[in-house]
């Protein structure tokens, strides 16, 4: 399903040659951070939201594991079972095995990235069942073969004749338009089959609520609460960073994230439920809580910070560079400015080096996270990490020996001597259109400013005598 | 099992530093919307309409002609109905099936619900759905395609913090299971259009009684 | 008042007139302007590549040179933003000094209290808000009001003026082809914008952008703000 990180220059390259995924990503992220704006707008209280918001998450992590304990504790007195994987492959084989216990060969599963972070359809199709992914663009991503490159709108780089082309190799039968409507309905038939007969169902979670062990999960389609209403058995997977302290928080992160996320005042459907009820529902909850890497991010003062994120996106829309690459360049389930954090810290930096450098530090993302998750600072953070884990010989080098220079103003002033002799055969008509080595990737689409024939400090030198 | 439970609380100890005191939370937004009931009731309407919800206000005793008409517009005949769901609320003129245990197969046979709420948020256009008697388990609000819910003026709160606290309550009584319903089912990810309805019930027709 | 240029190591290697422009402005005002030769580099190149110790040795240095003015000023908001927010972890505390150092609109508009400088630029000028000005200082609209009040200057807005250019330091040369592809983006911008010179407060936008126009032979040219402000009538 995901890759492993590549080197994100040379996946970015890639996509930016992209013409059709370009223009989707520009429509898509400008529409989706239009209407953001607009809702953010209506709030009053919005930075008092996002404060809120920060410093609950800053609480739940400051006592993470006496709110785990509390959670699961609330969540087996309602009749729950919480299980425990400290990676991937243990939370996999947790929903496997329940499956197994209940004959099934087939489950329905809501959108999770949780559970697209641990590759759970792969651990299902292994053991002989079908994950029936029912998010209408997981859906097609499913049929399609292919991963999702936006947190929130996973088949942003597909257009509608592109789906229309993928519903009839796979699923329809016969004449389809490509009009919206059509779609979706389509799709509605071919899952609502599956919704109805359904005896497991797979949900991730948006919010883990420690007081009562109540779960929450936020959705627009309705097939959340298919999945998660219908089926006999459910299996709620979570990070174990998803969790709040009380219910009334929810108060708190049901204003930040549906503005943030879709731009709406409130998505269409938001379910909680608190272990099982008789006669409404799944007569066994599993919840599976979920380790794999979260306890290295919080092992980190000032990377920690990530482990904040709901999961809005809304640092995605206005990245400017996501909002040009995509997902895929990330080659990461979480991309973007948060993937940039996020991933590295969850994977180990030395296996996705070039994340933290996939950034011009607009600080975008910053001001628009309804957490205040401090991404820049963060990416700095991570940088230093980066080179420290992965040293580039050359680029130490260069990095020393301009430090040695900065050190003493007689080596930058002989430094800028030296370079103005050695530009003079490329510079023509006082600019530089073409220079050799790393420079030459400035000049291949700019020109370049020359070092000036006599710099500040030696004006300044010659005015004071 | 156990043991990876011993291991991620070791980890997240590990992690934390030692004598650690919990981060205060400020909570300076806005807690509760001060303008008047009426003033609340036009903004619910105006926001489910927003949303694409379809709005009938009408005086309380009007309900069951309410429910008659949205049906009759709409073609639905079998409506599932709460088993708490008021008398007044069931005119005769409607095929009612109560929703004792029906099989989801039988839902999916229906053409539509009728339920009551436990309350309303007005600036989101909310209903909260949260186990009373007329609100109805979670799967006769879900699967059958038409909603029709009615809400009672005095049921409007103003904001989310309100009704938060109306959902706290449900679930500190008795564990019971919530939905927050604010339109109908939609999606946006065919090149970001809205397109209505895909899966839980494509009609919510809101019925506001004073 | 007695201030401190920090000319930076850009402005003093690459664009010096940015760095005259400063000084010429500042004396014409009436104050004092002390260059001290000691300075080189504030280490945000270092800072941003993940190289801390060296960027840590350059702040030590940047705080010494750099007390005992009654305001330091610099014609870059990046430099001053890492001054300001960044130097504290650096350092491992604030020194005082680092307080008291001022973008140059910021000096002129919040410090001084003023908007008109007295100068006279009969062009079409539009205004690129940096990243760092707009989010890291925060000047908000003083360059703007500056260049509102500069007599001769028809100031034109700039299409989608809060999107970055792309520079982003050595993320212009390690991730070459988004930056280049933000690059393009911003020049479209500015010429649909009309202007004959786009301005901004940080130079090294300027060389980007700047290197963008001419390579494409737009015939629009960049300049640095403090050039602007310190142009005057010839009688």
């Amino acid at each position: 399903m995901s890759a492993a990180p590549r080197d994100f220059p040379a996946a970015a390259r890639e996509a930016l040659a992209d013409s059709q995924l370009r223009r989707n990503l520009r429509n898509a992220t400008t529409t989706i951070r239009d209407k953001r704006a607009r809702a953010v707008a209506e709030a009053p209280d919005w930075e008092e939201l996002r404060e809120a918001g920060r410093a609950i998450k800053a609480d739940t992590l400051a006592r993470l594991d006496e709110y785990l304990l509390q959670f699961e504790a609330a969540v087996e007195a309602a009749g729950g079972r919480v299980h425990w994987a400290r990676d991937a492959a243990e939370a996999n084989a947790l929903v496997v095995e329940v499956a197994r216990n209940h004959g099934a060969d087939e489950v329905v599963k809501m959108k999770s990235l949780t559970t697209d972070e641990t590759r759970l359809n792969d651990a299902l199709a292994a053991a002989g069942i079908r994950a029936v992914e029912t998010d209408f663009a997981e859906l097609i991503l499913q049929l399609d073969g292919d991963w999702s490159s936006h947190i929130l709108v996973p088949a942003i780089h597909l257009n509608r004749s592109e789906i229309r082309d993928l519903f009839r190799r796979t699923i329809v039968d016969g004449p389809l338009s490509d009009e919206p409507a059509e779609l979706a309905e389509a799709a509605r038939l071919y899952l609502r089959e599956r919704f109805l007969r359904a005896r497991v169902g797979v949900s991730g979670a948006n919010f883990g609520v420690a007081e009562s062990g109540t779960i929450c999960v936020v959705e627009s389609e309705g097939n959340g609460r298919m999945c998660t209403t219908l089926p006999e058995v459910l299996v709620t997977v979570l990070g174990i960073e998803k969790l709040v302290p009380t219910l009334e928080d929810l108060e708190v992160f049901l204003q930040l994230l549906p503005r943030s996320a879709t731009g709406e005042r409130m998505n269409p459907y938001t379910s909680l439920w608190t272990g099982v009820t008789d006669g409404d529902g799944p007569r066994e909850l599993h919840v599976v809580l979920l380790d794999n890497g979260r306890t290295n991010v919080l092992r980190d003062e000032v990377g920690r910070q990530a482990l904040h994120c709901i999961r809005c996106s809304a640092c995605l829309n206005v990245c400017p560079v996501y909002s040009r690459t995509g997902g895929h360049a990330y080659g990461s389930v979480y991309p973007g400015p948060i993937g940039a954090i996020l991933t590295p810290q969850l994977l180990g930096i030395e296996h996705a080096a070039s994340l933290p450098f996939a950034s011009s530090l607009c600080g975008a993302c910053y001001e628009v996270c309804p957490v205040k998750i401090d991404i820049p600072t963060v990416l700095l953070h991570l940088r230093a990490k980066a080179v420290e884990a992965k040293p580039s010989a050359a680029e130490a080098a260069a990095m020393r020996g301009l430090g040695w220079v900065f050190r003493d103003p007689r080596r930058l002033a002989l430094a800028q001597r030296l370079a103005r002799l050695a530009q003079a055969p490329f510079v023509r008509g006082g600019t530089i259109s073409w220079a050799p080595g790393p420079l030459a990737r400035w000049t291949r689409a700019r020109e370049l400013q020359p070092v000036a024939r006599e710099s500040f400090r030696e004006w300044w030198g010659r005015r004071r005598t | 099992m156990s043991r990876a439970r011993d291991d991620v609380l070791a980890r997240v100890r590990g992690a934390l530093p030692g004598g650690r005191s919990g981060v205060p939370v400020p909570r300076e937004y806005r807690r509760a919307d001060e303008r008047p009931r009426a003033a609340l009731v036009d903004l619910l309407e105006e926001r489910l309409v927003d949303y694409r919800a379809e709005v009938r206000r009408v005086g309380r005793q009007h309900i069951g002609e309410a429910v008659v008409a949205i049906c009759r517009d709409r073609s639905a005949r079998r409506i599932g109905v709460p088993p708490g769901l008021p008398g007044e609320w069931r005119p005769e003129e409607i095929d009612i099936v109560e929703d004792r245990d029906l099989a989801t197969a039988e839902l999916d046979r229906l053409d539509g619900v009728v339920t009551g709420c436990t309350a309303a948020i007005a600036e989101t256009g909310t209903l909260i759905l949260a186990g009373a008697p007329a609100d109805g388990r979670r799967a006769l609000t879900l699967v059958p395609d038409l909603h029709v819910c009615v809400v009672g003026e005095a049921q409007v709160l103003g904001s989310v913090p309100e009704g938060i606290a109306v959902v706290a309550s449900a679930v500190r009584a008795d564990r019971r299971p919530v939905t927050l319903v604010s339109g109908p089912s939609a999606t946006s990810d065919i090149e970001l259009l809205r397109v209505e309805g895909v899966h839980g019930p494509r009609q919510l027709v809101v019925v506001i009684a004073s | 008042m007695r201030i401190g240029l920090f000319a930076t190591c850009i402005a003093d290697t690459l664009f010096p007139e940015t760095g005259k422009a400063v000084v010429s402005l500042l004396e014409r005002l009436g104050h004092e302007v002390e260059f001290p030769p000691a300075q080189t580099c504030c280490g945000q190149m270092h800072l941003n590549s993940g190289y801390r110790r060296e960027a840590a040795a350059l702040a030590e240095r940047f705080v010494r040179i750099f007390d005992g003015f009654d305001a330091v000023v610099s014609p870059s908001s990046s430099c001053v933003g890492t001054v300001r927010e960044l130097y504290p972890h650096l350092l491992g505390g604030s020194a005082s000094v680092v307080e008291g150092v001022y973008e140059l609109s910021e000096l002129l508009v919040g410090r001084l209290g003023l908007e008109d400088v007295g100068a006279y630029f009969p062009h079409r000028v539009t205004y690129h808000p940096t990243c760092h000005s707009l989010r890291v200082t925060r000047v908000g609209d003083a360059p703007l009001r500056l260049l509102r009040a500069v007599r001769g200057l028809e100031l034109v807005e700039l299409p989608e003026a809060d999107e970055c250019c792309g520079f982003g330091g050595t993320f212009s040369i390690k991730n070459a082809d988004t930056s280049i592809a933000m690059l393009g983006d911003k020049c479209r911008a500015v010429v649909a914008s009309g202007a004959e010179i786009c301005t901004a407060v940080d130079a090294s936008c300027l060389m980007q952008i700047g290197g963008g126009l001419a390579r494409g032979r737009t015939g629009v040219r960049t300049m640095h703000l403090a050039e602007i402000l310190v142009s005057e009538e010839r009688a």
